[in-house]
């Protein structure tokens, strides 16, 4: 089950090599992302997830905001 | 979005993810740096000036005007101990009678505005609304520094001509 994180512990498992995906369109990643971040749209993650992502590691993903 | 994305990628096999829920909206709004096209342009909260005095709640009205005035402002912002703000003691309110709290005399929850909202969106509300200043807070409240308008607008040159 995914772990709902907050702004602290996002930084905490940065520290800990995590990869960070936005899901958003890429219009708007292409506007303002967080740092370091990869955009990954919704509608692609089958195709591109496992292709793109090390399985070994965290993965910490976001969109706008919570709604 | 992002529950969905997260369930997904359990589903593709990848054991240990995250769903930071809050999302963009949260990191922007307390004011942390962003990547992309975005980022180079101006915000609120780059604009902000963060040195604006603040004061208490249950100060003398004369003892902050002295104060405010000496660092030649016209402005103050009431915050308690966290930064969070409370009111506005513009020129009108600075200008009351000094044996008041500043409690008494301020104007009580004044709008606030985020640091990522870009500088042209500022400059045309606070043309359109008549706002002189502005408070930017983070999404917690805390105040990250006054915005005034000639500050938004001279980094919104599409602005400048809709200046009164």
């Amino acid at each position: 089950m995914p772990t709902s994180i907050d702004r602290e512990q996002l930084r905490a498992l940065r520290d800990r090599d995590a990869q960070l995906v936005e899901v958003l369109p890429a219009s708007e990643y292409e506007e303002d992302h967080l740092p370091g971040a990869i955009n990954i749209p919704l509608r692609r993650i089958d195709a591109e997830a496992t292709r793109v992502l090390d399985r070994g590691r965290p993965v910490i993903v976001y969109c706008w905001d919570a709604a | 979005m992002s529950p969905r994305a997260a369930w997904r990628l359990e589903r593709l096999g990848f054991g240990e993810v995250y769903d930071y829920t809050a999302g963009k909206l949260d990191w922007m709004a307390a004011g942390l740096p962003t990547e992309g096209t975005g980022a180079a342009r101006p915000r609120a909260g780059d604009l902000a000036r963060g040195e604006v005095p603040t004061c208490a709640l249950n100060e003398r009205l004369d003892a902050v005007r002295e104060r405010v005035r000496a660092g030649g402002w016209e402005v103050a912002v009431v915050a308690n101990e966290q930064r969070v703000v409370l009111g506005l003691l513009r020129a009108r309110e600075l200008d009351a009678d000094g044996d008041h709290t500043v409690e008494q005399a301020m104007r009580p929850g004044p709008s606030t505005f985020r640091p990522f909202v870009p500088a042209e969106e500022m400059a045309r509300f606070m043309t359109e609304h008549g706002l002189e200043s502005a408070p930017i807070t983070t999404s917690d409240g805390r105040l990250v520094g006054l915005l005034f308008r000639q500050d938004a607008v001279e980094h919104a040159p599409d602005e400048g001509d809709r200046a009164p």
